[in-house]
Formats: structure tokens, sequence, C-alpha cells
């Protein structure tokens, strides 16, 4: 299996963007941002679909919508956290955009929109080249460490945002670096695993690490750990089992880990678990 | 015949109405648009636009999930979308207690495990992309007599439960912690709110497809809320807008071939940011 070169692509993209996309989950659940996640990774979609229609690059399409509406949201929202209203209404139609381009590229050569449009809502990370997937990974590389660098500020202003401001630390800036963080990390797992699944990754580790532990660095390396192996088994799943495809397959594992973390609780207090604190 | 846009409003009267697929679609989309108003107006007052996009998307398993077993398209739709509700109702809550982190959380994970999953089921099917779009973005072309009437049963079930609760359901949305003091079961409502949000957006999917769904919800119902502080008005103008706005994108994209997704969106989003600017005049 690690002999084939598209495995290896898949595994070196795919490893990277789950760490950093287990990183920023962990701050998206703190901060109750998952919305504005999975808007940013739908956003992605419309983007890829420009960029189709228009006849450029897909990444080029993917990277400038996603960070333009993270921009767009810092600014809507107050403290950089725009609204579930707001948010709603402009994702919707942003969506609709999509739609819209889907349409241009349909009248503007003949078939290959479905493929497009499939590869860009589910991903395909057997179809990475290896220059794809050094690009991918070198961007996450590039995300870990700006993630980590603020971490510790963007806790504090996470947790207890009027006591950040008093001490000084600029949580609104901060609140617009994370969102701009979110929306890159949105355009390279759109790649990976595409743009209706990223939630899978942002949400489902993040959600079990903060349901298993209260330490935040612990919570934060958990998450990112379950991230990683979501992406390891699901893309071995994917590659024993013929029709399941890897994007499902590692959302699906992703999904297993925070159904475990519920059921952790009780079987801890039960004395199965005694080992977890 | 060719549709063509004239001045005068009665010749495009008669054009829109020339095909019976333009009447059911007018008919669909104004019951959409009724039930759509309804129930978003409590979305947006509950906050949960989130928990309404997930329930949206859970009509992809439900639609792929029905045909990879042979099932009429609409069961699945309506079952993933209870079961969606029912996940969220149990999942998000922390030692009973409602905590927003794992709400977003388990809403996020439980709409992308569907989403996994209806495209695990049309891989499993024998993947057809073009009904795959369809499904996402919905289609008033094909609307049937039938469909019609289906939606009209779960307008009619949707108002009536509606009218039942909807006076408890108000109190517990705006003041969660004194209706519960007050005797409100307020985790039952919220429950029963979701499985009746879970029905509309079910119905509402069939017609404006998986992803838009959504715009109808919200933002008219915010649009409205954004006017007027009274109760009864702001529920009436919902619905009108709502009503209004389908009426136009359909209009719109039966005589310039435009996608009905971008011409509801659009035009839901131009109402509401002249609403938002209206209320920045006005202070």
């Amino acid at each position: 299996m690690f002999a084939l070169p598209f495995v290896r692509n898949a595994l070196l993209a795919g490893s990277l963007i789950a760490v950093a996309s287990g990183l920023l989950g962990y701050f998206i659940v703190l901060r109750a941002q998952v919305f504005a996640g999975d808007a940013l990774s739908h956003v992605a979609f419309t983007g890829a679909l420009a960029a189709a229609a228009v006849g450029v690059d897909l990444r080029v399409g993917l990277f400038a919508a996603t960070l333009a509406v993270a921009l767009l949201f810092a600014a809507l929202g107050d403290r950089a956290r725009a609204d579930d209203v707001t948010i709603g209404v402009v994702f919707a139609w942003i969506l609709g955009l999509g739609v819209l381009f889907l349409d241009l590229f349909n009248a503007s050569s003949s078939g290959g929109s479905g493929i497009i449009g499939a590869r860009t809502l589910f991903g395909s990370i057997f179809g990475l080249s290896t220059a794809q997937a050094t690009l991918a990974a070198a961007i996450a590389v590039g995300l870990i460490a700006v993630t980590l660098a603020i971490a510790r500020p963007l806790l504090f202003a996470s947790l207890d945002p009027g006591v950040a401001i008093a001490r000084g630390v600029p949580a609104r800036l901060l609140g617009s670096v994370f969102l701009v963080l979110v929306a890159a990390d949105a355009a390279e797992a759109t790649q990976a695993v595409g743009a209706l699944l990223l939630l899978g990754l942002l949400a489902a580790p993040a959600g079990a690490a903060h349901r298993l532990t209260a330490s935040p660095y612990v919570g934060m390396a958990l998450s990112a750990g379950l991230a990683l192996a979501s992406v390891w088994i699901g893309i071995a799943l994917s590659y024993r089992i013929a029709p399941l495809p890897p994007s499902s397959a590692i959302v699906l594992v992703a999904g297993g880990f925070y159904l475990f973390a519920f059921a952790a609780r009780p079987l801890r207090r039960s004395g199965v678990l005694r080992w977890m604190r | 015949m060719n549709p063509s846009f004239s001045a005068n409003p009665l010749t495009d009267l008669h054009q829109l109405l020339a095909y019976p697929f333009m009447v059911n679609a007018l008919q669909a989309g104004t019951i959409v648009a009724v039930i759509a108003a309804l129930v978003g107006w409590f979305v947006v007052l509950r906050r949960e636009s989130f928990v309404c996009h997930t329930l949206s998307v859970m009509s992809f398993p439900g639609a792929s999930g029905a045909a990879l077993v042979g099932l009429p398209l609409a069961s699945g739709y309506f079952v993933f979308a209870v079961g969606g509700a029912l996940a969220i109702a149990f999942g998000s809550r922390v030692r009973a207690r409602r905590s927003l982190a794992q709400e977003s959380a388990v809403v996020g994970t439980v709409g992308a495990v569907a989403l996994a999953l209806g495209y695990l089921f049309l891989s499993l099917y024998g993947g057809i992309l073009e009904s795959l779009e369809t499904l996402l973005f919905g289609s008033f072309v094909g609307i049937t007599r039938g469909q019609v009437q289906t939606l009209l049963i779960v307008a009619i079930v949707a108002a009536a439960v509606l009218a039942a609760v909807g006076r408890p359901l108000f109190y517990a949305s705006v003041d969660e912690r004194a209706a519960r003091a007050d005797g409100v079961p307020v985790r039952a409502l919220s429950v029963v709110f979701l499985i009746l949000l879970a029905l509309a957006v079910a119905a509402i999917a069939q017609i404006v497809g998986v992803l838009l769904t959504f715009a109808l919800l919200v933002a008219p119902a915010a649009t409205a809320q954004l006017l007027t502080t009274r109760l009864r008005l702001s529920l009436a103008l919902a619905v009108a807008l709502a009503v209004a706005e389908t009426w136009a994108a359909l209009t719109v994209s039966y005589f310039t071939n435009v996608a009905m997704g971008f011409a509801v969106t659009t035009i839901a989003l131009a109402i509401y940011a002249c609403a938002r600017g209206a209320r920045k005049l006005r202070g």
C-alpha cells in the first residue's frame, strides 16, 4: 500500500492537513464557531467553481474565496464573531452563487462539471499529484506554526474576552487572524476531504477532545492526534474496501471517535475506563 | 414557445401560467415559503440557523439512502431529518445543561457524518452525478401534483403544531430560565421544535435543494425581526416576504434561465441587507 505514489501523496498531505484541522478545530469548538467554519468550507466550493468557470487553477479560487469571506465575517461581527443569522444569510447567498457558476461552467464546456462539482464537494485525496501534495503539506505546516504561535493569547481571548481585553490582549485582531487561519485551512482541506466533509475533521476530533479533557494543551494535542488517526485509518479503510470513498471513511472514523467520547463518561464512571482522568 | 419578459404584466402572468409545471412550481413554492417563514421565525429567535442548516443537509443521505434501498426518496428525507434532529437534541447537552461549544461541535459532526454517509450511499448506488446536483441545489421543473399534496399536508401539520406550542415555545425561546421557573417544559419543547424543524426542512429541501433550503428559512424571518418588534406583525411580515421572494425568484428564473437557487438567495440577501441598512439609518 505504501509503495504506491498516490497513497504516499495522500498520506503526506492528509496527515498535515489533519493536524492543522485538529488544532484549529479545538479553538473553533472552544469559541462555538463551528458554523463559521462550516460556512467557510462551503465558500470553498463556490470559489473552486468560480475558478473553474473562469478557467484558472482551482486552488486560486479556493483560497481567494475563503479568505475574502473570512475577512467579511470578521468585519461584520462584533469582536470578529459574526452572529448566527448574518452567517446564515451570507452563506446561503454564496451557495446560490456557486449554483450560478456551476451553470456558467456547464454552458462554457460540455460535460466535466459534474466531476469538478463532486471533487470539490467531496474531495479526492487519492487524486493529488506529488507537487499538489507537497504544496498542501507546506501550507499546512505554516498553518500549524502560526496557530501554535498565537495559541496562548487566543486561548485567553476565547475563554474570557473581557479580561483578555482589559489585560491588553488584542482580542479582535486575534479573532480576525483566527478566522483567516480557518479559511486557509478550509481551502486546504477541501482538496483532501472536500468542502462538504471538512467539518468532520474540524468539529469531530475537537468535540471529542473537549469532552475527554478540560486541560487546553492536552486537549489541543488530543484533537490533533484524533484528526490524524481519523485520516490514517480512513485512508487505510478505503484502500482495503473498494466502494468506500476515502473522504467518507475519514469522516466516519472521526465521527466514531466523537461517539466514543460520549460513551467514555458513563464508562469511566462505571470503572471500565479507570485509566482516564 | 420561448418565454420573453414584456412590460405588460398580464402577458407575463399568462406566459408564467402557460405550462402545468409552472403552476405546480408556483403552488409548491408558495406552500414552502409559508412553512419556511413560520418555522424559520422561531429558528431566528432561538439562534438555531446552524441546526437548521445541518438538518437540511440530512436530506442528502436521506435521498441517496432511499435510492440505494429502492424506497421513495421522500421517505428517506423524513427518516434522516428526524434522526438528525434527535441526535442533536440528545447530543448537545452536557449534564442536562445547554453548552454552546458542545452544541456547535455536535451539530457540525452530525452534519459531516450525514454527508459522508450520503456520499458513501451514492458511491454504492453507482454515483449519478447529474442527480447529485439536482439533489443539492433543487429543481422546480419536475414538481408533481402528488408532491404538492404531500407538501400541503406537511404544511398543515406544521402550522397546527406551531399554533399549539407557539406560546410556550416563544416564552422558552426568549427567556429559558424564567420559562423553566414557571413550569414550562423547556426541554420537551426544544425537542418538539427540532422535530418540527426537521419535518419542515425535509419538505422544503425537496423543492429548493439541500443546500439552499436555508435561504427561505432564515432570511425572511431575520428581515422581519429586524424591521419590527411586534410579534404578530413580524410573523405576518416574514410570511409575506418569503412568499414574495419565492414568486419573484420563480419569475426571474423562468424568464431568464438563471438557476432558481441563485435567484432566491440573491433576492433574499438583497432584502435583508436593505433592512439592515434601514435599521442603521433609523438609529
